[in-house]
């Protein structure tokens, strides 16, 4: 099991670094790094002007360098600008470049400093993620009751009307991404088009006080798509394990239908919607997106769109950093939580 | 001219029924649920003497009641849209029209369904598909797009309006709006209203099908393609080919997709050719996909092969030069002078030049990016399931035998174990179609890579959004229409593995 843990935990680092390479990478190619000069400098410089403004800001230094910088295992640079004005990479804004620190990146605790917001990427990163957070809360508190119920519910006599309707219930809503249905909550429940204008339309106010009123439509709107996709994967794994031998016996026995199902059943049941609900993290970071740039809730999602719209390195590759763990230590929770639940693979 | 009503005249008599039905009908599934609780799992059973039995009491009228109520509901909206074919211009109201104008996409879904049943005993898969409801219903809404796209692509025919022409006046209009005298088009009215720009949402709508309809099953191909020719060798010799092939599938995996779409289809990526060469990547493997299959099966009868495999890599290698030139950009040899065969050592070959003409490239993309970045992002789930398959087909007992005949390993690939993973793999392509749509609508939705004039339906539902508060019917008719599709390829997907775990 250590061993296990340990290998997987190397994997991960592996593929944080060659995710943060490439997104390194990309946002640093000639005509992103021509963007971001023209958008924080000057929108009409010459091009003579934006190589040096780069230079300056030690831009142009070879890929890999940045990257260990950015990184922390190489010094960050120290230049001296053609305009004579020397700048460090570690420098604080408004400190001397002589107090400056030789190694400044994400292993010392140093995210960089976010051109869009002006402001460090750590505390941007870490207020927005809990905004997020408290979304992501009550979508869970929503999506993963409510699939479960509905799966078990399915799968416990498979073949049935309450399974077909229930079935069919779950494809629709595998089949109604979140740009969909959002849009279609907010014409029902949110104008006055169809007369039930039960909830508002925006969720901005909720980042200070969340209500039933403002949160409700943002929260459903994602926990709708991925409710589907759970409670199908449960019904799955309901309708094996009610086929079971241990089932039969203890039908054949006389236990009444629900001590069955409840007790019998629902346990094993439930190890597959596990490492499932796991894995829908990543795809719920999509729905994040999507919501919050629909319902205009500023949270990681929205901070995402607007990093990557204006090309601010740091930011996104904060973000990517974020999200990237986010995918991978979800995976390893699903991996190491299978084999815990599961008895089989446990105890021998 | 006078605004038109959803119903029409047809509302006075059809709206009451339909109401009372589907109250009657909400009714009686709420007690079919909680009745359902307590009844024995019991449906209907043949007697013995030959009598069926239905259950009877409280549940049996429910379910009754929930037969009946759905079937009458049904024959009303079918009423909605049939009864308006032999009224009036605008008096059976919105719907009517809309259903007129659906007109040839009624026919061909008829005539299609009426052959396939005829035939369906004789139609393997395809033709059992018509046992399961649910995947009729899939099957029909993916139809019914599929001829909207045919029939508005190659013939004009539903569309009401120029999708793109601007009429002053009629911005963020009601449905039914009459538009002023001398517009052109087919009919007086917007029927689903104006967008934002005063344009026609109905004709919008009808010709967002077109792109998806073209662009998501074909990118779903090659992704396939692309899946299938790694996750084949990768699973059936696994080792270090599979560790890293598998470790390069995890790693775009593991990307959010909405961070490498903002970060891959930005026009400022476009410029430095990284699609264009991710298209020559990806592309050439349907390439290599039909080469390996024909010579794997060929090889021995070298004529027959040429024969085969010339004209068909001849005209994948054309199709394929014409995808992944496009002019202005890095790979663009249309015109120009090129020396194919320069790393050759006999000189008169290396100073070979060929100027290949203008009418060699076929067509343009301009989507290239968003088309290369659909398949880069499906490609890798493609490749972990033909993998999981191929894994456990390779210990099949009619692999160890054409291994015993001496077949090479990628006869064994592609003709003993691809045909035997089949199902699944049809499943999962129109789950994956529907994937796609969802993708290329969350493109729209973010305008990336799409012109914001262009119809498809996430960049109308974008626009939509906007002034949703406002406004809500623009954004509300591309949304349905996404999701029309897409359940209907979900539907159609759970049909299809319904049917094939039968036998």
């Amino acid at each position: 099991m250590g061993l296990f843990i340990l290998r997987r935990l190397g994997v991960m680092l592996l593929t944080a670094l060659c995710l943060t390479f490439i997104v390194f990478w990309l946002t640093n190619l000639a005509p992103n790094l021509e963007k971001l000069a023209k958008t924080q400098g000057n929108a009409r410089m010459s091009d003579e002007a934006v190589v040096s403004w780069l230079e300056n800001r030690g831009y142009s230094q070879a890929l890999p360098v940045k990257y260990g910088q950015w990184l922390g295992v190489l010094p960050g640079y120290v230049i001296e600008g053609t305009d004579g004005e020397v700048r460090a990479r570690c420098q604080i804004p408004g400190e001397p470049v002589e107090d400056a620190a030789t190694f400044c990146g994400i292993l010392q605790g140093d995210w960089g400093y976010s051109t869009v917001f002006k402001d460090e990427v750590g505390t941007i990163v870490a207020t927005r993620l809990g905004l997020t957070g408290k979304l992501m809360f009550w979508v869970m508190m929503v999506m993963v009751p409510g699939a479960l119920i509905i799966g078990v519910l399915a799968g416990m006599r498979e073949g049935s009307r309450t399974d077909r309707s229930l079935s069919t219930v779950s494809i629709v809503s595998t089949a109604t991404p979140e740009y969909v249905s959002g849009v279609v909550f907010i014409s029902v429940f949110a104008t006055a088009t169809f007369g039930m204008q039960w909830f508002k339309g925006t969720a901005t106010s909720a980042m200070d006080d969340a209500t039933f009123e403002n949160f409700f439509l943002p929260v459903m709107t994602i926990a709708l798509y991925g409710m589907g996709y759970i409670a199908r994967m449960t019904r799955a794994s309901m309708t094996e394990v009610m086929t079971a031998q241990y089932i039969r016996t203890a039908r054949l026995k006389g236990v009444s239908f629900p001590k069955i199902v409840l007790k019998h059943a629902l346990r094993n049941a439930l190890i597959a919607p596990f490492t499932v609900i796991m894995l829908q993290f990543p795809w719920l970071l999509n729905g994040v997106v999507i919501v919050e740039t629909l319902f205009n809730y500023k949270g990681f999602g929205w901070v995402l769109v607007q990093a990557a719209g204006n090309n601010d390195i740091e930011l996104l590759l904060g973000v990517s950093i974020v999200s990237v763990f986010v995918v991978l230590i979800t995976q390893l929770i699903s991996d190491i939580g299978y084999v815990f639940l599961n008895p089989r693979i446990r105890i021998s | 001219m006078e605004a038109l009503t959803w119903t029409g005249s047809l509302g006075g008599y059809l709206n009451p029924v339909l109401m009372v039905l589907l109250a009657l009908l909400a009714i009686a599934v709420v007690a079919q649920f909680v009745l359902g609780f307590f009844a024995a799992p019991m449906t209907l059973q043949s007697n013995p003497d030959g009598t069926l039995e239905a259950r009877g009491g409280a549940l049996g009228m429910a379910e009754t009641g929930v037969k009946w109520t759905f079937l009458a509901s049904l024959a009303v909206v079918i009423g909605y849209i049939v009864v308006p074919l032999v009224m009036p211009y605008g008096a059976a109201g919105i719907i009517g029209e809309m259903s007129k104008r659906f007109l040839p996409v009624w026919i061909a879904l008829i005539a299609l369904f009426a052959v396939s049943i005829y035939y369906k005993r004789r139609l393997g898969l395809y033709g059992k598909l018509f046992d399961s409801t649910i995947g009729m219903i899939g099957f029909a809404l993916v139809m019914f797009w599929v001829f909207t796209a045919l029939f508005v692509g190659l013939f004009d025919m539903i569309l009401t309006h120029d999708y793109l022409t601007q009429v002053s006046g009629l911005k963020n209009k009601v449905p039914g709006v009459p538009v002023p005298e001398g517009t052109e088009g087919a009919i007086p009215h917007y029927l689903l209203g104006g967008d934002n720009l005063a344009r026609d949402i109905f004709s919008r709508v009808v010709t967002g099908s077109v792109f998806v309809i073209a662009i998501a099953p074909l990118a779903t191909i090659f992704a396939f393609m692309v899946g299938i020719t790694l996750g084949l060798p990768a699973g059936f010799y696994g080792g270090k080919l599979d560790t890293v092939l598998s470790f390069v599938a995890n790693l775009i995996l593991a990307f959010p997709v909405i961070l490498l779409f903002y970060l891959l289809v930005t026009p400022e990526i476009v410029l430095t050719g990284i699609p264009s060469y991710m298209a020559a990547f990806l592309f050439v493997f349907p390439l290599i996909f039909f080469g390996v299959l024909l010579n794997s099966r060929y090889y021995t009868q070298p004529a027959k092969r040429n024969a085969i495999m010339i004209p068909v890599l001849g005209i994948l290698a054309w199709l394929y030069v014409s995808v992944i030139n496009q002019p202005g950009t890095v790979i663009d040899f249309i015109g120009r002078p090129v020396q194919p065969l320069y790393f050759m050592p006999i000189n008169w070959l290396s100073n070979l030049t060929i100027t290949l003409p203008a009418w060699f490239d076929l067509f343009d993309i301009t989507i290239l990016v968003v088309f290369v970045s659909v398949v880069f992002v499906n490609a890798p789930t493609v490749f972990r399931i033909v993998r999981g398959l191929t894994l456990d087909l390779r210990t099949r007992d009619y692999v160890a035998a054409a291994q015993t005949r001496g077949e090479g390993a990628w006869y064994i690939m592609l003709w003993e174990i691809l045909p035997n993973a089949r199902g699944p793999l049809i499943v999962d392509f129109c789950l994956r179609i529907g994937y796609t749509t969802i993708l290329l609508g969350t493109l729209g939705f973010f305008g990336l890579g799409l012109s914001s004039e262009s119809p498809d339906w996430g960049s109308t539902i974008n626009e939509g959004r906007k002034l949703l508060l406002i406004y809500a019917h623009p954004a509300l008719p591309p949304a349905v229409a996404l999701l029309s599709l897409v359940l209907g390829l979900n539907l159609l997907a759970d049909g299809l593995r319904e049917e094939s775990l039968k036998d």
